[in-house]
């Protein structure tokens, strides 16, 4: 099986921790994981503010880097759900407004082989065990496109309660958003910063270590409000925890 | 133009970008939904409304033909009522123990006058189990809409079971549009004040059910 | 809309104030927590709710696609039931004949029932110019009434106030109105209903004129539904010898079958009961049962234009339920003040700016007063994706377009103030279709890594005002992925 990973521009220009533990956690199941130099991003922040023209280019350019794969992995709920829910929708308004089909049969091929990371692991390669190992108190944030959007359930859950060594920690008022929400962080930063610093002390009530998510624009959010309130509470991604083994333990 | 015109003719012009939608309204929405919630029979029913009464804070009471009367003057006494207020059509031996002054309500009874009475006797229309409601529909024994809201302590007999639906979709099947209808869940109650819930606000502060069978 | 929200500064603003305010946080903290669960439980007991949530949406969605035709009947059953039927094409002209036909009647006062469509119109503010006063019975119409406030929430409008607020009001309020408080009246919720109730009970029993707007409307047999807690209602809809409704055009249903869906739906998902403890319906006038004179308003003021708008049209399923208020989190911090308008919370968001237009600052900006969460979608009884009209609302202020305002097509202009997010937005759409230059672009902020600030000036000050900016890697992945082969030329 072809499989690309999509990183998303955040990740790749912030985080290639996640990006290089998704890779060792892929090859690690024998997944042949490629990563098409050409991509950029899927232009949610665009469609999310109010660009929709702006994104619609990004999308087509989506299309033509990752079209020939047989399946696209992202370690990101939103933007994951962004190809899957909103690039159906970029094509019916696209024809709504009299633009024709052509967006939407561009866009059609990428849609459903697009799967989210921990989406991936439990229904595609069909392991909820992966043989990772972190000895570490952890409690988990459903981010709320992995939540509500993608339909997530259970999967992640599932795969952190079998891995070795790992504690978890329920989450107070784990389905309530972090406060991200892409621009709304800077627009409305008064309400963000509110309901960040909600979940960040939610967090913190667990007694947990690290607080987990399957999305790092998330914990880009949570991770600067944890250090500015000076909380010993570490951000990471889950793929950085599946990743890490007994042989080869995350930092 | 009217504003009637104007605003038909705005509703079309809105419309305009919608394909012909032939569909009649039977098909237009699929009923999928339950009829009820579990199959019950008549008597658990009946079960289930006087839980779900008492839940919301009704007093719920059963009796038989024979001792209902007693039942209606004990509870009238107790609340030391010194008059009963009585729909045109009610029984005339639901009150034949009652100590209380009847008084009929007539068309031209005060609203005033309503407020100096003490307790209100009905009968009701239908009763849903699955809600704990009450359903008046002014016909005789249950009287114009303002007298089981005035007084603060009303009486509502249900003849169980045959009064007695499971289901809000079934209560609407026996209910005349054209009669004006109150639905009543319990005594008047409010979550205006930190969306919680309290009862006893403008209508009957106390409401006691009679089941009668 | 009513003059109330004119010049209301935009959410952000007005938000920040809430965020800070921390009786308020409290208070609505508690109330919408506690609902949250309560609604929950209410709706788990209910096996078929995704099959009621979808009748509903397709009742609400049919009528609208011949709405037309239904307001045309809803007009023939109530006339023949004995009302009177008028029509409103804005809240003007609604104000002038309801003020009209309680001159009419040689009354100078008239008892309410809470309603949200004549607090859409200003109709207290009107009939006040008018010589009309008009008394709020609604308990928390009431508490706003006496406090010189304004409503926070759709079905619980007094919700920013708690319980020892609510008392301190009643104490030094009431008897300017009417009956003074009980003396000693303490903040336990019971006394304070009790005082209400002492209080409102003599203006019910005197009223000749009573005004309420409804729930659902029923085209096929003419009848009229208000769903309520405390009584007000069936005061209002009862004693009074005239009866004067005022009603959103979007509030009717076809047919008396409809009701079974919202009457099943509307109490679980609003105060989390069952059934909520009253529902009045009548159907025209019932003879010495109830109001002598029945008159119907049907309100357009922007519906129409709403109703226009392909995306924007579903915000007319509403039933005004308010649970996208209650699990709402931007709600829960910024309180319904900063909404600027009688809709707050998540639908207010998507119905404000489309009934009023995107050209005040408040309204420009109530489309962005959202982190797209979703959880108001989820709980919406009649599914209103109300994240995708946020975000086509969102397209509407920064990229203009058609749209219909006072029945008139016209072409708005992109809204004033979004020129720099343009410009960024359209360089970064640039870069991400020419991934060289993207990856220079990383390049040089990794290389330059340590150069970086941790806080931002100007508009980056929104970030990093309570946040710290991540620590730049010192390479980008597809850097690592390039050097490394996809990590087979690791060495560790």
């Amino acid at each position: 099986m072809r499989v690309a990973l999509f990183l998303t521009c955040v990740n790749d220009t912030l985080y290639p921790d996640t990006g290089r533990a998704v890779v060792k956690l892929l090859t690690r199941l024998g997944v042949d994981v490629d990563f098409p130099a050409a991509q950029t991003c899927c232009g949610q922040a665009h469609y999310n503010t109010g660009y929709r023209h702006e994104a619609e280019p990004l999308a087509r350019h989506f299309s033509d880097v990752f079209g020939e794969y047989e399946a696209i992995v992202s370690p990101s709920g939103s933007c994951a759900a962004m190809v899957r829910e909103l690039y159906p929708r970029m094509g019916e308004r696209a024809r709504a407004e009299g633009h024709g089909d052509a967006l939407a049969r561009t866009l059609a091929p990428v849609v459903p082989k697009t799967y989210e990371l921990t989406e991936f692991l439990v229904d595609v390669v069909g392991v909820t065990d992966v043989g990772a190992w972190y000895p570490h108190k952890v409690t988990y944030h459903p981010t709320c496109h992995g939540l509500r959007g993608l339909g997530l359930g259970e999967r992640p859950r599932r795969l952190l309660e079998a891995v070795k060594g790992l504690e978890l920690v329920e989450l107070p008022g784990a389905e309530e958003c972090c406060g991200f929400g892409g621009t709304f962080a800077v627009k409305n930063s008064d309400v963000s910063a509110a309901m960040g610093a909600d979940k960040v002390r939610n967090a913190v009530s667990t007694g947990a270590e690290v607080l987990c998510a399957a999305d790092n624009s998330c914990l880009l959010h949570l991770g600067g409000t944890m250090t500015r309130l000076g909380t010993a509470l570490r951000p990471v991604h889950i793929a950085e925890i599946l990743a890490s083994t007994e042989e080869e333990p995350a930092v | 133009m009217s504003s009637r015109e104007r605003i038909l003719g705005r509703v079309r012009r809105a419309l305009a970008d919608v394909p012909p939608d032939g569909a009649p309204y039977e098909e237009a929405v699929p009923r999928d939904y339950l009829r009820e919630h579990g199959e019950r029979t008549p008597a658990e029913a009946v079960e289930l409304l006087a839980e779900n009464l008492a839940d919301y804070r009704a007093v719920v009471h059963r009796t038989g033909a024979a001792d209902l009367p007693h039942l209606v003057a004990r509870l009238l006494a107790a609340r030391g009522s010194r008059e009963v207020l009585v729909p045109p059509g009610l029984p005339a031996g639901w009150l034949s123990a009652a100590g209380p002054v009847r008084v009929d309500d007539r068309a031209e009874s005060t609203v005033e006058r309503l407020d100096r009475v003490d307790s209100v006797v009905t009968g009701c229309a239908v009763a849903i189990a699955e809600t704990g409601t009450l359903v008046l529909d002014g016909s005789p024994d249950q009287g114009r809409r303002r007298i089981s809201l005035v007084p603060d302590h009303h009486i509502c007999v249900v003849r169980v079971p045959e009064q007695v639906v499971s289901s809000v979709p079934q209560a609407l099947d026996r209910l005349d549009p054209a009669r004006p209808s109150t639905w009543i869940s319990g005594p008047s109650a409010t979550s205006d004040i930190e969306l919680d819930r309290v009862e006893g606000v403008h209508g009957p502060r106390t409401l006691e059910v009679i089941l009668l069978g | 809309m009513s003059g109330t929200y004119l010049g209301m500064p935009a959410f952000p603003r007005a938000a920040r104030d809430a965020v800070n305010d921390r009786t308020l946080r409290g208070n609505l903290r508690h109330a919408t927590h506690t609902i949250r669960a309560k609604r929950a439980r209410a709706v788990a007991e209910v096996s078929d709710w995704a099959a009621l949530r979808e009748a509903g949406k397709r009742i609400k969605d049919h009528t609208l696609r011949h709405l037309d035709r239904y307001l045309v009947r809803l007009e023939e059953s109530v006339t023949a039931a004995g009302g009177t039927v008028h029509w409103a094409a804005d809240a003007e002209e609604a104000n002038r004949i309801v003020t009209r036909l309680v001159k009419e009647t040689g009354e100078s006062e008239v008892v309410k029932v809470k309603s949200m469509a004549t607090q859409e119109i200003g109709l207290n503010e009107a009939l006040e110019a008018e010589g009309i006063r008009a008394y709020e019975t609604d308990l928390a119409e009431l508490i706003v009434q006496l406090g010189k406030d304004r409503p926070s929430h759709i079905l619980v409008p007094a919700i920013h106030r708690n319980r020892a607020e609510i008392r301190d009001i009643f104490r030094t309020e009431m008897g300017a109105w009417g009956r003074p408080a009980p003396e000693g009246l303490t903040d336990t919720p019971a006394e304070l209903a009790e005082a209400a109730r002492l209080h409102l009970r003599e203006k019910f029993l005197r009223a000749k004129v009573g005004i309420s707007g409804a729930n659902f409307m029923v085209a096929e047999t003419g009848t009229l539904v208000v769903v309520e807690s405390e009584g007000n209602g069936r005061m209002c809809l009862t004693l009074p010898e005239t009866l004067i409704s005022v009603v959103g055009i979007e509030k009717v249903v076809p047919a008396w079958r409809d009701l079974e869906v919202f009457l099943q739906t509307l109490p679980r998902s609003s105060t989390a009961e069952r059934m909520n403890p009253y529902t009045s319906m009548w159907t025209g006038t019932t003879g010495e049962d109830g109001p002598r004179a029945f008159h119907l308003v049907l309100l357009d003021n922007g519906r129409t234009d709403t109703l226009a708008d392909r995306v924007g049209r579903q915000a007319l399923r509403c039933i005004r339920c308010s649970a996208c208020l209650n699990v709402c989190p931007v709600y829960e911090r910024a309180g319904g003040h900063a909404y600027g308008s009688v809709y707050p919370g998540p639908i207010g968001a998507i119905l404000s700016p489309q009934l009023r237009g995107t050209a005040s600052a408040i309204d420009a900006s109530l489309p962005y007063a959202s982190s797209l969460c979703g959880a108001c979608y989820e709980v919406c009884p009649v599914a209103i994706d109300i994240p995708e009209v946020l975000v086509h609302l969102r397209e509407r202020v920064v990229q203009g377009g058609p749209a219909v305002r006072e029945g008139n097509r016209v072409v708005l202009r992109p809204a004033k103030g979004h020129a720099a997010e343009r410009a960024a937005m359209r360089a970064a759409g640039w870069a991400f279709t020419h991934p060289r230059a993207l990856r220079a672009g990383q390049r040089l902020a990794s290389r330059t890594r340590r150069l970086h600030p941790r806080t931002l000036p100007g508009p980056g000050r929104a970030w990093t005002g309570t946040r710290d900016l991540p620590v730049l890697p010192p390479e980008p992945f597809r850097d690592w992925w390039e050097r490394t082969r996809g990590g087979k030329d690791e060495t560790r």
